[in-house]
C-alpha cells in the first residue's frame, strides 16, 4: 500500500519534451487513470513511475521516499503491459510465480499466492497451459495475475485492454474494477479510451502535450471541464463547439450562434458571463445529449433550434442526429421515436443550463 | 427468361483450369527439380560410400565404378584401428566442442548486450562485428603468422604447430556470425518481455538466462550447429598452422597421411571422409526440428 507523488516531472527524448512538468499526488489505494490522445506523455509518465524510463527532471516519490534512482526491481511495483508480455516458454503457473521465484520465496508460499490470485481471476484451470494456448482475454488475466501475486505497493497498467475486442474489453474492464475492489492496491492506469477512464477511475488525469489539463473525479470532468481540451476529450460523441458572440439585448444576455440564431443565457449564468458581452473570441459548447427533441427537456421555447437533419444514426436506445449551424456540424441525441430521418426538419431544444462558454485566447472554460 | 439464359451462354467466358490441376503441375515441377538437386548433391557422398567398400585392387580395376563386386569392410577396420586416425578424430572433436563452447559463451552475451542494452556506439559495434566476418580467412594467414612469431619472440610461447591454437583461430570465424544470428533472434523478442522481467525483479543476467535464452533456443541451436560445422570442416587454418601428425585435425589429417607422394589410398581416404562427415550428420539429425523451427522463428505472432 503506498502513496505516489510526482513533483515537476519532466522527460526529454533528444529534442522533444514528452512530459513537461507534471505534479500529481496519488493517494493510498486510489485508482488513478491517466488519459489523453496519443503522444500526450501518459505512457512515458507511467514508465517513469515504473522505473523503465529515466527521469529528466523532477521527482517521483513513493511513501515520501524519492525513488528516481531506484531500479525497477526494487520499486516493488507490478506492471501489466498492452501486449501482455507473458513469458512464452513458461506455463501460466510459472509466469505468475516468476517474480516470487526470483525473490526466493518458499515453495508453499508461492503456491498459496498463485492459487489465490488464480481464484480471484478465475484462471485456476489454466495454470498448466502455455500462453500460446490462451485467448486474448485469458492472457490478460494471467498478466494481471502475475501482478497480483507479487502483492506490490503499486499496480501499473499500460493500456491493458487495447488489444482486446470491444465486447471483451467491456468485460475485462469490469473485471479490473472488481479486482481492485478486492485487492485495494494503489493503481495507475493508462488509456486513451475516455470511457475506460471514466468507468474505472477514482480520479481521472487528463493529459495533453506532456501537461496535465485537469485532475478530478469522472463526473467532475464531465460536467465541469476546466479547458476546451477536456470538454472535447471527455464524452462521446464529443461536445459541440460553435464560435459565438454574447450580446445584451434589452437587458437579456443572449448567445448569438449565427445571424438568425440567438439563444438566451440561463439566469444562473448571467452574472458570470456578463463581463464577456460584446467580446470577440468566444466559443459555445454544448454536449449532444443537451440538444434533444423539444418535448423531453422542457426547455423554454426561446432556446429552440430549427434543424435540417443531414445524417441520422440510430443506436437503438437513442438516435444521433447531425445538422449544421452556420456551416458547422452539430450533433444532437434524440429519442428513437422522435422521427429523425435524413433530410427531415426537426425542432430541437438546446438545454442551455448545461452550456459551456470558452475563452478562445486561453482555451479555458469561463 | 430464355432470352436472358441465351445471352449469358453466348458471352465468351474466361476459362480457368481447376485449382487441383494447377497444384498437380506445380508439384510435378517441384518433384522434378528437387530430384535433380538431390541427385546432384548426393552423388559425391554415394561415390564415397561405394569406394569405401572396395579393395584397392577393385578401385584401380577397370570395372563399373558405381558398383561394388567384392564388398569389404577392410578400409573401415584398418582406419578405425589406426591410432593416427583416432588422434585426428580426437583432435577434431576436442577442437569443435571447445570452439562451440567458447563461441556460445562469447556471442550470446555479446548479442544480448548489442541487441538490448542500448549504449553509446552499440549500433556501430554490431556492424563492426559483422564486418569482421566479411574479411576472407585466406587473407589472414600472413598477418597471423607474423603475430604468432611476435608472440613467440616476446613470451617464448610456440603457437605454430599446436592443435590448441585452432581454439584461438576458429572463434574469429564463428563468433561474428553467431553473434549476428543471435542479435537477430534477440531483437525479435518483444521489448516488453525484458521490461516485464525487470519489473518482476530480474537483473540483466537473469533476463538473459531465464527469459532470452529459453525463448531464443531455436536460434541458439542454429548458431551452435553453424559453429560446429565450421570448426569441424575447417581446412585452411589447420593446414597452414599445424604440421605434425599428432597435431592434425581430421580434414587435414586424411589428406596428408593417406596421400603419400603420388600414391592415393582412395579406399581409406573415402572411408575417412565418410566417417568424418558422420558427427555433423548425427547432430543435424538430432537438432533438425529445432533448426527448422529456428529458421522460421518470428514468422508467427508468439
Amino acid at each position: 500500500m503506498a502513496q505516489v507523488s510526482l513533483r515537476k516531472l519532466f522527460k526529454r527524448f533528444d529534442d522533444t519534451e514528452a512530459v513537461r512538468g507534471i505534479d500529481l499526488d496519488i493517494a493510498d489505494k486510489e485508482f488513478v487513470v491517466l488519459v489523453g490522445p496519443s503522444g500526450c506523455g501518459k505512457t512515458t509518465t507511467l514508465r517513469m513511475i515504473a522505473g523503465l524510463e529515466e527521469v529528466s527532471a523532477g521527482e517521483i516519490a513513493v511513501d515520501g521516499e524519492v525513488v528516481n534512482d531506484v531500479p525497477p526491481k526494487d520499486r516493488d511495483m507490478a506492471m501489466v503491459f498492452q501486449n501482455y508480455a507473458l513469458y512464452p516458454h513458461m506455463t501460466v503457473y510459472e509466469n505468475m510465480s516468476f517474480g516470487l521465484r526470483l525473490k526466493r520465496y518458499p515453495k508453499e508460499e508461492i503456491a498459496r499466492r498463485v492459487q489465490e490470485a488464480a481464484r480471484i481471476l478465475d484462471i485456476t484451470e489454466l495454470l498448466d497451459r502455455k500462453p500460446r494456448q490462451l485467448s486474448g482475454g485469458q492472457r490478460q488475466r494471467v498478466a494481471m495475475g502475475r501482478a497480483i501475486v507479487r502483492n506490490p505497493k503499486v499496480f501499473l497498467f499500460d493500456e491493458p485492454l487495447s488489444n482486446l475486442d470491444a465486447k471483451l474489453r467491456v468485460q475485462m474492464r469490469t473485471e479490473i474494477k472488481r479486482v481492485h475492489q478486492k485487492v485495494r492496491t494503489t493503481t495507475v492506469y493508462v488509456t486513451h479510451d475516455q470511457v475506460e477512464a471514466m468507468t474505472l477511475a477514482d480520479r481521472v488525469v487528463v493529459m495533453n502535450r506532456g501537461r496535465i489539463e485537469q485532475i478530478g473525479p469522472p463526473n467532475e470532468l464531465y460536467h465541469a471541464p476546466k479547458t476546451r481540451f477536456v470538454a472535447g476529450f471527455i464524452g462521446s460523441p464529443a461536445m459541440n463547439f460553435l464560435p459565438c458572440r454574447l450580446e445584451e439585448d434589452d437587458g437579456a444576455l443572449r448567445v448569438h450562434l449565427s445571424e438568425e440564431l440567438a439563444l438566451p443565457v440561463p439566469p444562473a449564468r448571467v452574472a458570470r458571463y456578463r463581463p464577456y458581452a460584446g467580446r470577440p473570441g468566444l466559443t459555445f459548447g454544448l454536449r449532444p445529449e443537451h440538444v434533444t427533441e423539444s418535448k423531453s427537456n422542457g426547455g423554454t421555447p426561446l432556446s429552440m433550434i430549427d434543424a435540417l437533419i443531414e445524417v441520422a444514426e440510430p443506436l437503438g436506445m437513442e438516435t444521433l442526429v447531425f445538422f449544421r449551424i452556420n456551416g458547422l456540424d452539430v450533433c444532437g441525441r434524440v429519442s428513437p421515436n422522435a422521427g429523425a430521418r435524413e433530410g427531415a426538419r426537426m425542432r430541437l431544444c438546446a438545454s442551455l443550463d448545461n452550456m459551456h462558454l470558452i475563452d478562445d485566447a486561453t482555451g479555458t472554460v469561463i | 427468361m430464355t432470352a436472358a439464359a441465351i445471352t449469358t451462354q453466348a458471352r465468351p467466358r474466361r476459362r480457368y483450369g481447376s485449382m487441383s490441376r494447377d497444384r498437380r503441375w506445380a508439384l510435378r515441377w517441384s518433384y522434378f527439380f528437387l530430384t535433380v538437386f538431390a541427385i546432384f548433391f548426393l552423388m559425391p557422398p554415394v561415390y564415397m560410400l561405394i569406394t569405401s567398400l572396395k579393395t584397392s585392387a577393385e578401385i584401380s580395376a577397370a570395372t563399373n565404378p558405381w558398383w561394388v563386386y567384392h564388398p569389404t569392410l577392410g578400409n573401415y577396420i584398418e582406419l578405425l584401428s589406426s591410432s593416427q586416425y583416432l588422434t585426428f578424430f580426437r583432435n577434431s572433436a576436442l577442437v569443435s566442442v571447445i570452439v562451440v563452447t567458447i563461441t556460445m559463451l562469447i556471442s550470446v552475451p555479446a548479442a544480448f548486450a548489442l541487441a538490448r542494452m542500448r549504449f553509446w556506439g552499440s549500433t556501430a559495434l554490431a556492424t563492426g562485428v559483422f564486418l569482421t566476418y566479411l574479411i576472407p580467412e585466406t587473407l589472414l594467414f600472413i598477418p597471423l603468422f607474423k603475430m604468432f612469431a611476435l608472440v613467440n619472440e616476446y613470451t617464448g610461447i610456440e603457437l605454430i604447430n599446436r592443435w590448441w591454437v585452432l581454439l584461438l583461430l576458429y572463434p574469429t570465424l564463428t563468433v561474428p556470425f553467431c553473434t549476428w544470428i543471435m542479435i537477430g533472434y534477440f531483437a525479435s523478442i518483444p521489448k516488453e518481455l525484458d521490461e516485464a522481467a525487470l519489473m518482476d525483479g530480474a537483473n540483466y543476467r537473469q533476463i538473459l538466462t531465464r527469459v532470452f535464452i529459453p525463448v531464443a533456443l531455436p536460434g541458439l541451436i542454429a548458431a551452435t550447429i553453424f559453429a560446429f560445422t565450421v570448426s569441424w570442416a575447417q581446412f585452411l587454418y589447420p593446414l597452414a598452422f599445424t604440421t605434425s601428425a599428432d597435431q592434425l585435425v581430421l580434414p587435414v589429417g586424411i589428406v596428408t597421411s593417406l596421400i603419400k607422394g603420388d600414391v592415393f589410398n582412395w579406399g581409406q581416404i573415402m572411408t575417412g571422409a565418410l566417417l568424418g562427415a558422420a558427427p555433423p550428420l548425427i547432430i543435424y539429425a538430432f537438432l533438425m526440428d529445432y533448426y527448422i523451427a529456428g529458421l522460421t522463428a518470428g514468422a508467427t505472432k508468439g
